[in-house]
């Protein structure tokens, strides 16, 4: 049996399709995840995927942490399930005490559309051990609350303990701290970024396939648990 | 019944890039003398009598703020 990826579906959520179609390429079954129910239905591993969750409004990701089924999420993440926050996701994430920090309007207030690279910092984690350390990865970013923010003691720790899975490569696009693209938990299976790895799965659709490494590295995990 | 205000400002650290547009503006629109502007949000609160203040500044913690972020200050005001 195929290992099982819930995927979350928030009102407002955009993406669930595609981070479903990227759980099923890496030879995952995707189940959907419906934000109002408290059950994560056997999954092994979460994706939250990007949008505007309750309409983004009060702040990204805030009214989100709420849903029942977050809070299913944040029970299995500490018991170590695999959870990936992609854009919103990340924001919800965050949000949710998963993950440090807070992710706020970019620092040239423009929503961002772009193929963005991406350096791989850490590929030790439950995401990332597909890709080589220090790869450059080409995935779409589109986001308006990117930047990365956290005080210095959390940045530090976050460098010192390895937890940077990913920074923008040359310019800044948003204005995240440090250059941060995507940090993981202490133990390296809750996840959190801004692009969109779900969208360069496939080059017909995508910019690239750079993304899927991403799918494959969890399915890695689920598969030899 | 009581009125309560909440205040919640982006901490002084954090880039408030929505403030330093309003201010690039200001001179533009002929208003000199403005160095600084930061913009946050004011929530107004309908409260029983019985809400005490460590439920308002539960409230303010939890979901008006993110301390990470942002501070806040609750008051009560004469309605």
């Amino acid at each position: 049996m195929s290992p099982k990826i819930g995927v979350i579906t928030f009102p407002g959520t955009l993406d669930d399709v595609d981070a479903q179609r990227a759980a099923r390429r890496a030879g995952a079954e995707a189940v959907p995840l419906w934000h109002a129910d408290a059950d994560l239905r056997g999954v092994d591993a979460v994706i939250v995927p990007g949008g505007f969750s309750y309409g983004d409004y009060l702040r990204c990701g805030a009214i989100a942490k709420f849903a029942p089924v977050m809070g299913e999420v944040v029970r299995a993440a500490g018991q170590g399930m695999p959870v990936l926050g992609i854009c919103n996701g990340f924001q919800i994430l965050c949000e949710a005490g998963l993950l440090p920090g807070a992710l706020t309007r970019n620092s040239a207030l423009h929503f961002v559309c772009r193929d963005q690279w991406l350096k791989v910092e850490n590929n030790t984690s439950a995401w990332t051990s597909r890709y080589d350390q220090g790869a450059e990865l080409l995935v779409p970013l589109k986001s308006g609350e990117g930047a990365y923010m956290a005080d210095e003691a959390v940045l530090d720790e976050l460098e010192g303990e390895g937890r940077v899975l990913f920074r923008y490569s040359g310019d800044d696009p948003n204005g995240s701290l440090r250059g941060i693209a995507g940090i993981t938990d202490a133990r390296g299976r809750v996840a959190g970024l801004m692009p969109h790895p779900e969208h360069a799965i496939d080059p017909l659709t995508g910019p690239t396939d750079d993304g899927l490494g991403m799918f494959l590295s969890v399915l890695d995990v689920l598969v030899a648990a | 019944m009581a009125r309560v205000v909440v205040d919640v400002m982006p901490k002084q650290e954090i880039l408030d890039p929505q403030g330093q547009a309003v201010a690039t503006a200001l001179p533009r629109l002929g208003f000199e003398g403005i160095s600084e502007v930061r913009q946050g949000k004011r929530f107004e609160l309908e409260v029983a009598d019985d809400v005490d203040d460590a439920t308002l500044a539960k409230i303010a913690e939890t979901l008006l703020a993110n301390p990470v972020i942002e501070d806040f200050v609750v008051r009560r005001v004469e309605a």
